[in-house]
């Protein structure tokens, strides 16, 4: 009965005949006449369509392509397994794509040790304000802050309880900035408010995120926000119960068109535009980059259906002006 | 602390543990047939994603809501089949078969999501349902009779699985394969029959409890169970193989994370605190299974493929 | 023909996905050529699958001892996790001294807080009669939270506090702690886990422990009737598949790109599954620690595969879960009929092995042999 084993060894063997007649139709992808595309890459942790982080940075890469023509762009979404993100960018980098972009800020501990082995590729990753020293990396931000701020401000005008109920996956990074921003800008407009924050502990239960949103509005609140993919089950909430949502990373309008006030959604094109302008240059790295209100690459989008008052408008207008000529500190 | 005890807090606090017992409750009791008979499934997670998935995208198509409850239903039914397949006439090793079900699950729901329906789109959801008279009642009355019709159907189907478990030829015939299949055979009992049928209703449950789910949410996501499905097979060594011990079990789940929800959201539990407080149920869990688990046994023939005659 | 049945039931399953990449208007043949060359096609590409193979394969061998025991250990994400935590606490702390001192200490570590996770649901289960799927599930979920906390807070990086970045990472750990190379990106990890499938297959079937372990899980009545501790027995069963575990957790964060452990949340963001996938591959490897060294490399393979052809042919992530999800439910269902097969080929000797209250998983070859003496 030692045989029955090799049932392994044959399928190995099976395996590698295949791998082996498949190797030879493909040269690689060295176009040779002349007008090479520009290649673009995208290694993101969520899925590309899930109108926060990684959507965000998906059609941002896509509308850059439609402007210039002639540009490709790969993308491999969903790499919330850090090692295997790793494999792809430097899968990518192997490839020969011309820029890649690691988008999650937990992709950046890889990044410092792939991207010394393509000197020539450039890298950009974020959210973060790091490029290691590295010649060939760039990196990226969002002030989210910025736009928690001016949400805060709006939130706490528009309260009645003075009580806000915040939704959170966990306190790190790019949601956290928001928070904290939505916190500052709620006690600047409101000292007496309260801010509810509960980060729940995962990026992807959404219906503890969605019960999470009935825990604040048993406490009293009656302004709810939320960032990270997760609370569309908080937004569903919100809907049910006609409360004002304050949404951030991609415009949320579209999940709850009533009572979506306005949503920080993030342009990264307007930092992709600079990054390629220098990789054509020649530089393939060393910069960091920041979006933000003042240089458009934040956008406070308003929802229309929301009937939100002039007033409301006002302050929100004169908060996004303050924090543009920086008359106004959203404490980060 | 006094905040968590007013009485609006302590009502939607209950209401809120309720309502996250319910998926659980749904595809524990399904599970629970099939341990019974001896099939063990690990696959409910996946059959609760793509249960999610059809019966939100059936909402999406339909509008209604009940035809999606019955689309997913189905779904879970021939996931169910599919099942029970794998376990009884393949007699495949059920632990990896039904990891293979999970991740194919998963990744399928997704695929279709992605496909069929692109950026999530909210549905309608169910309409609440205020019981007469019962909803009036203090106290009780905001905590378990306004919820929505599928909350009050998870909890009658409790007394009749005790019903079909107990009092029936079926639920005999079920405890009689699940303890002792070669002599259950011997009299006449097909065992493969019995467990076909305990794997379909387990899955049929699984694909309820996910429209259930998705429907209650009212939108579709990657990964929208967040692996409920095996807290859901827990629940059933939980509650030691019996519909109220699974029913115990869930709502002590629901209700354990309601409060550390609730808390959180007060600010009794600090914010650095509060991965530490999101271990509280498994914890809680970990140490009732100790109590419990000293005075059940599971059925003797779980995880073990039948041949007859060997 | 009994061995051809694997190789139809993945060639089945592939089939399948190649009509749902034909819906996605992807060219299968293409794509499914992408795959096996991502995973098997040139140098490159076996040494990803060897490293993508590694804790698939401590963690395989870590469950043909549990599972010999009849103990169902699906907590391998939670204790890869736990293991990974001490060993990369060790390595924060330790100092500077020469690699041969610092490498086996972390790895060490990695062991023991591997074993710990498995040691605790092994003697509720032995002492108390607690299920080990539902604690194992359980402290998944506790270990999870754990690493959230500890990377937010004692363990992060100080310079991700100083920028206010909030990373949940540790800081680069010390280069003594990283795993040496043995070939461009191969690290000693694939080579390690090899020794260690060895090691376990010497244990389980050339010792008395060994012997202990197998005949707990095939009658425990009567390995108490043969004066066999049961309930120690199980315990060592669950610490031992605990610390293959934990080793696997230890060599993800050593032999990792970064060197240095990150989460984004989840445990499968750390471990990629390997807890689940490492159950897979040592069934497929009939719950023998060699076997599961083909085994955990083929199914590295197509993980690697995998990703290579989400690379090239931009078909979404998830078709390639649910791939992984159809490869398993076919090869696993399709078992039975490759033992009959076999037993057919090999008329002459006992037919196929009969179900009884054993462990999941088959009488191996070995075990027959054992058996006979």
């Amino acid at each position: 009965m030692r045989k029955p084993r090799f049932a392994w060894l044959a399928m190995l063997a099976a395996l590698a005949l295949v791998a082996a007649a498949c190797g030879d139709d493909d040269g690689g992808g060295d176009g040779t006449n002349g007008d090479d595309p520009f290649r673009i890459a995208i290694v993101a942790p969520s899925a590309s369509n899930d109108l926060a982080f990684s959507q965000s940075i998906v059609d941002a890469v896509n509308l850059i392509a439609q402007e210039r023509g002639n540009v490709t762009v790969q993308v491999t979404d969903g790499m919330f397994v850090v090692e295997d993100a790793a494999a792809a960018i430097r899968g990518y980098a192997e490839d020969g794509v011309d820029l890649v972009l690691a988008h999650g800020s937990q992709y950046g501990g890889s990044l410092q040790e792939i991207a010394p082995d393509f000197p020539d590729t450039a890298f950009a990753w974020g959210t973060a304000a790091d490029t290691f020293d590295l010649p060939n990396v760039f990196s990226y931000e969002a002030a989210s802050d910025e736009g928690g701020y001016v949400m805060g401000v709006m939130a706490a005008a528009l309260s009645e309880s003075g009580i806000i109920g915040v939704v959170g996956p966990i306190e790190v990074g790019d949601a956290k900035l928001y928070v904290d921003g939505f916190g500052v800008g709620v006690l600047a407009e409101d000292p007496g408010a309260t801010v509810n924050i509960n980060y729940i502990g995962s990026f992807s239960d959404v219906a503890l995120a969605s019960e999470a949103a009935q825990s604040h509005l048993a406490a009293g609140a009656d302004i709810l926000t939320g960032t990270a993919q997760m609370v569309v089950g908080a937004i569903g909430v919100a809907s049910q119960n006609g409360l004002p949502w304050f949404g951030t990373q991609a415009n949320q309008t579209s999940l709850a068109p009533d009572i979506v006030v306005a949503s920080q959604v993030y342009h990264w094109e307007v930092v992709l535009r600079e990054i390629i302008a220098n990789i054509e240059g020649g530089t393939v790295g060393g910069e960091i980059y920041e979006i933000n209100l003042a240089n458009g690459g934040l956008v406070i989008e308003f929802n229309d259906g929301f009937d939100l008052s002039d007033d409301v408008r006002a302050k929100a207008d004169a908060a996004i002006d303050g924090i543009k000529s920086g008359s106004i500190s959203t404490g980060q | 602390m006094s905040d968590l005890f007013t009485q609006a807090v302590f009502i939607a606090m209950v209401a809120s543990g309720v309502r996250l017992a319910v998926p659980l409750l749904i595809a524990s009791l399904g599970e629970m047939f099939g341990q019974r008979s001896g099939v063990l499934n690990l696959g409910v997670d996946g059959i609760m994603l793509l249960g999610a998935f059809s019966g939100y995208y059936a909402v999406l198509r339909s509008g209604s809501v009940w035809y999606g409850l019955a689309f997913g239903t189905i779904i879970g039914l021939l996931l169910g089949i599919v099942s029970a397949v794998i376990a009884v006439t393949l007699k495949a090793e059920q632990g990896i078969s039904g990891i293979g079900v999970y991740l194919f699950g998963l990744g399928m729901s997704d695929l279709l999501f992605q496909k069929l329906v692109g950026t999530p789109v909210p549905i309608s959801s169910f309409p609440k349902v205020q019981l007469p008279l019962l909803s009036e009642i203090p106290l009780l009355g905001g905590m378990l009779f306004r919820h929505s019709l599928v909350v009050y159907l998870a909890f009658v189907a409790v007394p009749v699985s005790m019903w079909v478990l107990n009092r029936t030829t079926f639920g005999l015939n079920i405890r009689a394969v699940g303890q002792n299949p070669e002599s259950a055979d011997s009299l006449g009992v097909s065992v493969a029959r019995v467990r076909y049928a305990t794997v379909i209703i387990g899955g049929t449950l699984a694909g309820t409890a996910g429209a259930a789910l998705a429907i209650d949410l009212g939108i579709f996501q990657q990964n929208l169970t967040n692996a409920a499905g095996f807290i859901a097979i827990a629940l059933v060594y939980f509650g030691a193989w019996r519909p109220l011990g699974v029913m115990a079990g869930a709502l002590l789940y629901g209700l354990v994370n309601a409060v550390v929800l609730q808390m959180k959201t007060l600010g009794i539990i600090p914010l650095a605190w509060s991965d530490i407080a999101a271990m509280v149920p498994a914890i809680i869990t970990i140490l009732a299974l100790v109590v419990v688990a000293q005075r059940f046994r599971p059925p003797a023939a779980l995880t073990t493929p039948f041949s007859r005659g060997t | 023909m009994g061995y051809l049945v694997p190789v139809a039931a993945v060639v089945a399953a592939l089939l399948i996905g190649a009509v749902i990449l034909l819906r996605l208007e992807a060219d299968p043949v293409e794509a499914l050529g992408v795959m096996m060359r991502g995973a098997f096609g040139s140098s490159n590409a076996l040494m990803n699958t060897a490293i993508k193979a590694t804790p698939l394969l401590f963690v395989g061998v870590g469950i043909t001892i549990a599972f010999r025991a009849n103990v169902i250990n699906i907590g391998g994400e939670g204790q890869m996790v736990s293991g990974a935590l001490l060993a990369t606490t060790t390595a924060l702390v330790i100092p500077e001294l020469p690699a041969i001192v610092v490498l086996p200490t972390v790895l060490l570590a990695g062991i023991i807080g591997g074993a710990i996770w498995g040691a605790i649901p092994g003697a509720l289960k032995a002492y108390y009669g607690v299920n080990e799927i539902l604690s194992t599930i359980m402290l998944n979920v506790v270990a999870v939270q754990l690493m959230n906390f500890l990377l937010r807070g004692p363990l992060i990086d100080p310079a991700e506090i100083e920028r206010g970045t909030r990373i949940p990472q540790t800081e680069r750990l010390i280069d003594s702690a990283d795993l040496p190379h043995l070939l461009g990106k191969l690290h000693i990890g694939p080579l390690v886990a090899v020794l260690v499938a060895v090691g376990a297959y010497l244990l389980m079937w050339r010792t008395p422990v060994g012997y202990r372990i197998r005949a707990v899980g095939l009658s425990q009545d009567a390995a108490r009737y043969a004066g066999i501790e049961v309930r120690r027995t199980i315990v060592l069963a669950m610490t031992l598949s605990g610390a293959m575990a934990g080793l696997a957790g230890a060599v993800l964060v050593f032999g990792s790109e970064s060197h240095r452990m990150v989460t984004d949340g989840s445990t499968a963001g750390f471990t990629g599954s390997a807890g689940f996938n490492g159950i897979v591959a040592a069934l497929f490897g009939g719950l023998h620690a060699l076997w599961t060294i083909p085994a955990s490399f083929l199914f590295g393979g197509l993980l690697v595969g995998g990703l290579a052809m989400q690379r090239a042919v931009q078909v979404p992530s998830a078709l390639i879960l649910a791939l992984n999800g159809l490869v398993v439910v076919f090869v696993v269902s399709s078992d039975r009929l490759r033992r009959r097969l076999l037993a057919r080929d090999y008329t002459g000797r006992r037919a196929a092995p009969t179900s009884t209250n054993d462990p999941p998983g088959e009488t191996s070859p070995a075990e027959a042999e054992a058996n006979d003496r």
